[in-house]
This record gives structure tokens, sequence and C-alpha cells, in this order.
């Protein structure tokens, strides 16, 4: 006997088994990312207050950057747009279209990938100096005349590297002033202090353990980003070496591509609900 | 196959349907994608943790009954393996700890829930439900070989730096974070690595479970015509999907804890042996709490559940009476599904989470009860005016009920935050989770190893040896677990590695108990040899079965060729009836198989 059901649909639940199985796996999801936007939210009700002089309140905000965080939103619901317009494609027999609306899939969410490499980056090479006299800072750091280049851990700086490597003095150019609710943002440059090394009481990048935020934002971040990576080597696995099945089992291939789909648009749901959350509220 | 049982099947027969070649050892034995052999698979893998988890608890016995006594024998053997932890054949505290931390992950995770619903489920279920094999074969395989290196992660653990876990099997925060703090690599980050592989391939069973349950019933296996075994795995299915990702997500906040110094369990000012952590701080202990408990209440009904379902199908077969009221089992264990949802926080009483929050708990650990009293009472009443036949797995079945009982009646006072408040964290919680476990679960699948064992291989397990295997287990479980609620009452706390000998206030009796449960306990382990005799010797030497269907059965997992052949039925089933249909009035044999027409 052969396993029924593998692509045709069963008549009494209309569904082929692949597809029961993605619901049910998409089930699981929510509940994993379920279980993480609850403790993110427990976190920040909880936060005691005055825990971290770099914000008001217990909770950081504004420190993601949010008109790229939008452009990474944009980019994914393009990709989840153009995956239906692949399947699309196929139900309407156009192998050709199908491939091209992959590749822009794949594009957008290796692109996706890119932006949020660079915003880590970002956030890895952007420090807190806390000063003897207890004034707090955000900015970044020259040591020696040399920036951090991108995901160049090495050259990553706290106080005791800095001690024990016997640098004196670094430049620090601090991040502008952040404007009041309702105040327009003033045209504000970039201010740069040489600062002596002796003044600093802490100095350190925003890194998973900086802040339990930081923490959390990584975490669901990093993990989602894994999901997209995953869904694009599926979605790219089915565009091109797996994209032979077209010829010997046309309508398997294209419940492949709606399920795989499916994925993806839970993907981009999570990023929809993971946006607002971490990078605006 | 609607005269199945009229005719008899030789082996050689069976392989005639089977129209692959025949498959190499690898392909056969270790990359099988047979649900029958990743059934096996599972099943001997587990039953080795199983033994594994035993000798464990057995160490910890010892010690608990001769307090830095060296073990013998053993002890020489744990020094030699483990070197500083056991010096001298004896039992460090540390040691103490990472054994009873490891006995707990490895009977729940390893052993009961693989056995329970990895090994039956796999076996039995698609045969029952008359499909060929499960919707997703692959994703099963890949669900066993996970487990497996799983497993593996969990047992490597005692020989990193400081040994394996060692802060219960709750793992709680701070402690498990601060127990190796600043050491990378440790026992506790080996958990949860191993944890996170455990859940993936639960997950991965879950939803295969689900899906073939849904989509391959053979023709005519309407849902109220499943047997109770198969709605028990279905409901199971739906924990183990639901219910595991929280504690996943926690896992990986606790690994990020551990490796990033995250502060996600941890709060602010945590000083350690004196000295403040060095992490930010502003984390909060209660939520990896919250999100073990979510879990590890919803799990409590994945252990019991498919025993349910084992048991039901056995009492059905030797009463030859039809299940008394099959249609409010069903409910009741859907009614068990959901609410084991919202009864998690019954864990946490005393975690100062507020009365008004533990008095909800409290009522919803009330209702529970309601259902699984249900089941049982249907069981119970199963029994009233059947020609019982006391066959081993029978004699399993039964003592299931009053023992499965007594595990759950204890919990009602652990249910009440009142009386909870006293016996919390005490030995009488060992004993009431054990009884509900060990006599309760464990019989239940020795129960289904019995029953389905002519199936899986042709031949009856030897009925003496499985007797004097049952008859020792029952009276020496209960020299175990009983005196535990007594110890348990007289302010005993569970987590002592000299058994409370340093303990003010912890009196003879209690003391004495513990030397008398040791000896209960080695009486068990030895209970255990006539069954790992049984099991090995009948595969080759047991008494060959008469037919396909042995014992006089109606489900669809006897209709099928003896050892069921890749693809299971010789031809498509149809089902014409429900699952139990025993000594009906007017028919010429007191069983009607679910594919005979009348």
């Amino acid at each position: 006997m052969e396993i029924p059901y593998t692509y045709k649909p069963r008549p009494d639940t209309g569904l082929y088994n692949a597809k029961v199985g993605i619901w049910l796996f998409l089930a699981s999801e929510i509940m994993l990312f379920g279980a993480l936007f609850s403790s993110y939210i427990l976190l920040r009700v909880q936060s005691p207050e005055g825990l971290w002089p770099i914000v008001e309140g217990g909770w950081p905000s504004g420190l993601l950057n949010i008109p790229i965080g939008t452009f990474n939103t944009a980019v994914l619901i393009t990709s989840s747009v153009t995956v239906v317009l692949a399947w699309a494609a196929l139900k309407m027999n156009n192998f050709a279209a199908f491939r091209r609306y992959m590749v822009v899939t794949l594009v957008c969410a290796f692109g996706f990938l890119g932006i949020k490499s660079f915003e880590y980056n970002e956030k890895f090479t952007h420090y807190e100096l806390r000063m003897t006299d207890g004034s707090a800072h955000t900015g970044h750091l020259e040591v020696n005349g040399k920036h951090p280049g991108f995901w160049d851990f090495g050259a990553i700086y706290n106080l005791e590297r800095l001690q024990s490597e016997s640098v004196t003095e670094v430049k620090f150019t601090f991040d502008p002033p952040k404007p009041k609710p309702g105040e327009k943002q003033e045209a504000h440059a970039h201010e740069t202090k040489t600062i002596a090394v002796g003044d600093i009481a802490k100095l350190r990048t925003f890194t998973p353990s900086t802040h339990t935020f930081f923490g959390i934002y990584f975490v669901i971040t990093a993990l989602h980003g894994l999901h997209v990576l995953g869904g694009a080597l599926v979605l790219g696995y089915f565009a091109f070496p797996g994209a032979s099945m077209w010829k010997s089992n046309p309508e398997q291939f294209t419940n492949r591509i709606e399920v795989a789909g499916l994925f993806w648009h839970f993907v981009d749901l999570v990023w929809i609900f993971l946006f607002p959350v971490v990078y605006l509220l | 196959m609607s005269t199945a049982t009229s005719h008899s099947h030789a082996p050689a027969h069976g392989h005639a349907v089977d129209h692959h070649h025949e498959p190499g050892f690898w392909q056969k034995y270790i990359f099988s994608t047979d649900h029958k052999m990743i059934g096996i698979q599972y099943g001997l893998t587990s039953l080795f943790f199983l033994l594994f988890g035993f000798i464990l608890v057995m160490c910890m016995r010892f010690q608990l009954a001769n307090p830095e006594a060296p073990i013998p024998v053993f002890g020489k053997l744990l020094e030699l393996i483990l070197g500083d932890a056991a010096k001298g054949g004896s039992m460090t505290a540390d040691l103490y700890n990472s054994f009873g931390a490891m006995h707990g992950t490895i009977m729940v995770f390893l052993a009961i829930v693989p056995l329970a619903f990895g090994a039956f489920g796999n076996y039995v279920t698609p045969l029952q439900i008359g499909a060929p094999d499960m919707a997703f074969p692959r994703l099963n395989m890949a669900s066993y070989h996970l487990f497996f290196w799983g497993g593996v992660l969990m047992i490597a653990s005692f020989f990193v730096p400081g040994g394996s876990a060692k802060s219960g099997w709750t793992s709680y925060s701070p402690l498990a974070t601060v127990a190796e703090f600043g050491k990378p690599f440790n026992g506790q980050t080996m958990w949860l690595i191993g944890m996170v592989i455990l859940i993936t391939s639960s997950l991965l069973g879950a939803v295969n479970f689900i899906t073939t349950i849904i989509q391959l019933r053979a023709k005519g296996m309407s849902w109220m015509r499943l047997p109770f075994f198969v709605w028990a795995q279905f409901v199971t299915g739906f924990l183990l999907l639901l219910a595991f990702p929280p504690l996943e997500a926690a896992g990986v906040l606790q690994l990020s804890d551990n490796l990033l110094h995250t502060s996600f369990f941890l709060p602010n000012g945590l000083v350690v042996s004196g000295q403040q952590l060095p992490v930010s701080g502003g984390g909060s202990p209660l939520l990896w709490q919250h999100l073990f408990w979510f879990l590890g209440h919803p799990e409590v009904y994945v252990l019991i559940l498919p025993a349910m379902g084992i048991v039901s199908e056995v009492i059905a077969n030797n009463t030859r009476k039809p299940l008394w009221g099959y249609r409010s089992m069903v409910y009741a264990a859907m009614s068990i599904g959901f609410l084991s949802f919202i009864v998690w926080a019954h864990h946490m009483y005393l975690t100062g989470m507020g009365t008004k929050v533990s008095t909800f708990f409290q009522t919803t650990t009330m209702m529970i009860s309601i259902p699984s009293v249900m089941i049982l009472t249907a069981l119970f009443v199963s029994l009233w005016g059947g020609s019982i036949r006391f066959n081993t797995p029978m004699l399993f079945a039964l003592a299931f009920l009053p023992m499965f009982g007594i595990g759950g009646l204890t919990g009602l006072p652990l249910g009440f935050n009142a009386s909870d408040i006293y016996l919390h964290d005490s030995y009488y919680v060992i004993g009431h989770f054990h009884y509900v476990v060990a006599p309760g679960t464990i019989f239940a699948m020795f129960a289904g190893i019995y029953f389905w064992f002519p199936k899986m291989t042709g031949r009856y397990m030897n009925e003496l040896l499985g007797k004097i295997h049952f008859w020792i287990s029952l009276i020496a479980m209960n020299l175990v677990f009983a005196p535990m609620f007594i110890q348990g009452m007289r302010g005993m706390s569970r987590r002592m590695a000299d058994g409370g000998t340093a303990y003010y206030g912890a009196d003879d009796i209690a003391l004495t108990l513990n030397k008398s449960i040791t000896h209960a306990a080695v009486l068990l382990g030895l209970g255990q040899i006539p069954f790992i005799i049984n099991l090995f010797m009948s595969i080759k030497n047991g008494r060959k079965v008469e037919n396909d269907n042995p014992w006089k059965a109606t489900t669809l997992d006897w209709a099928t060729p003896t050892p069921p052949p890749h693809g299971n039925f010789a031809a498509e089933p149809v089902v014409f009836r429900g699952p139990y249909e025993y000594s009906a009035p007017g028919s010429k044999a007191d069983f009607l198989p679910q594919d005979q027409k009348s």
C-alpha cells in the first residue's frame, strides 16, 4: 500500500497531508514566538526603574533605527507578495514567471538578512559611556584613529581593554540629544570630543548582556532571522534544483510551493508583530 | 483482509506483500522510514534510558540510606568513570544533585515520553487506523534520530568539567545559571542544548501523528470508531505540539543567560558567594517557572494519556466487553487536553505570585481531576460483569487502575493552595508523582509490551516470567513509594543529599524508612531481571502465535499479517463498526473485528 493523500486532497478534510502538517507546525511556531513575546511583555512590565542611566524610566526606547526597520518591513512584505505570485504562476502553468517571482523573493529574503546584519553591526559598535562624574552618554568610539569595520569584533573596546593596552585617550562622537515628545528634532551636528581614559567609569557596546531589552531584542530577531534563512534555503531549493519536479509531478510541485509559501507568510507575520513591538513601542 | 482472523499468515506469506527489495542493514535498522521499525528503535532506546535512569536513582537511594558510605561494587566503577566527583566510591553532594537532576530529565524526556508516544504511538497508531505508514515517514526517521542524539548529548554531559546539570529536572533560574557561572560550556548548557533537540524531535513527531490520524484513517474509520488508544495519542500529540514550544523558548532564553550573560531570569543585585554577579539584572526568576510549568503540566498528561489508551485496549480485550462509556472517555480525554493548559501555576503556590492567581489555578486544578476520574471510572465499570482473562498484560492493566488512583488522589492536597504550603517540596510530592508515573504509566507500558509483543514478533512472551515480574514489581513499587507519603508528612525535604540526617528535627521514623525504601528499590531492580530475560528470549524462543489475532481482538492492528510487512495491510482495510464489539448478542464468535462486515 502507498501512503495516500500525499498531494491529492482527502475528500472529507479537503486537504493534502503536507498542508495539515504545515498548519500544525505553524501552530507550534505560534506557541514558540508567543512565549517569547509574552516574556518580552513580562520583562518590560516588571523592569525596575533607574536600572540603566542611559534611558529614562525602566525600559529603553528609541535605541533602534526605525527608518531601517521600516524599510526591512517593506522588503519582507514584498517577498510575501511575490511568493504568492510565484505559486499563482504555477497554477496558471507559467513556469518562467514562477522562476522570476521566486528570484525576487530570494533577493528580498537575503536583502532582509543583509540589512539586519547591518543593524546588528550598528548595535555591536554603538557605545554606552559613563564618566566618573556620573554622566551617561551614547555614541561611537575612535581608538588610535580607528573605527571598527563591519562585523569587526576585534576593534571593539571596553574599559578593561583600553587600560590593558595602555590607551590614554580616545575620541568619542556623541549621539545628538533626543527631542522631547512634541518637539522638533533640531539639526544637530554630531559632536566629537577627546576623552581621557582616566575619566571613564564604564564603557561597553550594545550587546545582549547590556540590558534585558537588548537581550530579548537580539534573541527574538535572531530566532526570526534563522527562520528567514531556513525559509530562504527551502525556497531556493524549490526555485532551482528542486524545480525538476515540475516536469514529473506538477501538482505535487505546486503544493510544495504553497506549503513553503505558508511558512514564508508566517515568518513575515512574526516580523509584522516584532517590528512595532521592539522598534516603535 | 475482512476475514483475516480465520487465516493464519506465515511470515513468508507476509513477505510476499512486500514488493520492495530487501534493504541492507543500515537501511533496515538504522535509517528506516518504516513506522514499525522506528517504533521498535524508540522502544529499545527508551527502555535503555529507563534502565539508565533507574541505575542513577539506585545510587541516590543507597546514599540516602547510608549517607556518605561508599557504594558497594558500583562505587568503584563510578569513581573510575567520574573521578573525583565519586571519590572513594561514595557520592558527593554535587554528584547527588546531578544524579537527581538527570534522573528526572532522563525518565521524563528520554524514557517515558518516547516509550509512550514514540514507541507505542509509532508502532500501533498507523495499524489501528488502517494506514500503510505515517504521513511523513522521513520526518518520522528524523524525529527518532534527533531524540537519539539529544539523549547522547545528555549522557555526555556527565563528562564535562563540573559534571552534568545539577539544578533539578526543573532547572530553576537563577540557580541553574549561577551554579557554574563563568564556565560557558557546563553541564547546564549541555542540558539546554539537549532539551532543545529533544523538544524539536517531539514537535516533529507530534505534527506527524496528528496529520496521520486526521488524514490516513481507513475507509469507514470515522472519529467515533477510533480505538481509545488512538484518541489518547491524538490528544497527546496536541499537548506536545502546543506545550513544548514555550519550553523551547525558555531554553533559548536560559541558554543566552548562560552563554551571552543576559539577565532574562536573573533579578537585580543578585549576590553569589558574597559577590554581586556581573550581569545587568532586571530579569524575572518567576518567568522561567511560568514557561517551564506551561510545558510541565501538560507534560504530566503526555505521560498518562497514552498509558490510559494502552490500558483501555488491554481491558476491553481481556474483559471481552465493550468499553463502558467510550464516548465519555473520548470527551474526557479532550477536556483533559484543554484544561491541562490552564493549571500550570499550581506548581508555584510558594513563589509569592499572589493569592488571587493561586485561587484561579487551584480551581482549574480541581476541575481537571474530573475528566481524569471519568476515564478511570469508565475503566473500572468496564470490568463489571466481564469474563476476565488474567494474563500478564491484563494484570499490569488492572494494577494500573488503583495505582494511578492513589497517585491521582494524593495529588489533590497538592492542588489545594493551603495544604500545598505544608507539603510542597517534601517527599510527599515525590511519592505522589511516582505513583502516577511508576506503577501508573510504566505498568501500562509493560502491559502494552506484553500485549503487542505477539504482533511484533509472532511469538508470545513467557507467562510465568511475566507473572513473576508483575508481582515483584507491584509489591516492591508500593514498598518504595507508599512510605514516602509518611516521610513527606513528617517534613522530610526532597532535596537532601544525606537523606535528612543533618536536618534538625528529622526523626527516626523518616530515617528508618529511608533504609526500608532502599531495600525495596533493590527488590524492584531484581524484579526487572525476569522481564529483561523474557523480552530477549521470547524473540527467538517464545511460544508461536496460532494466528494473526492471538488475543481475539477487534481493532485493525490485529488484522495485519504477523509481523506486519512494509505497508502493513495485505489489502486496503475497510471499517464497518466501532472499536470494541465484544460479546455482541447473536454473533457466533465473542468478538466482531472492525473490518468484518457482519
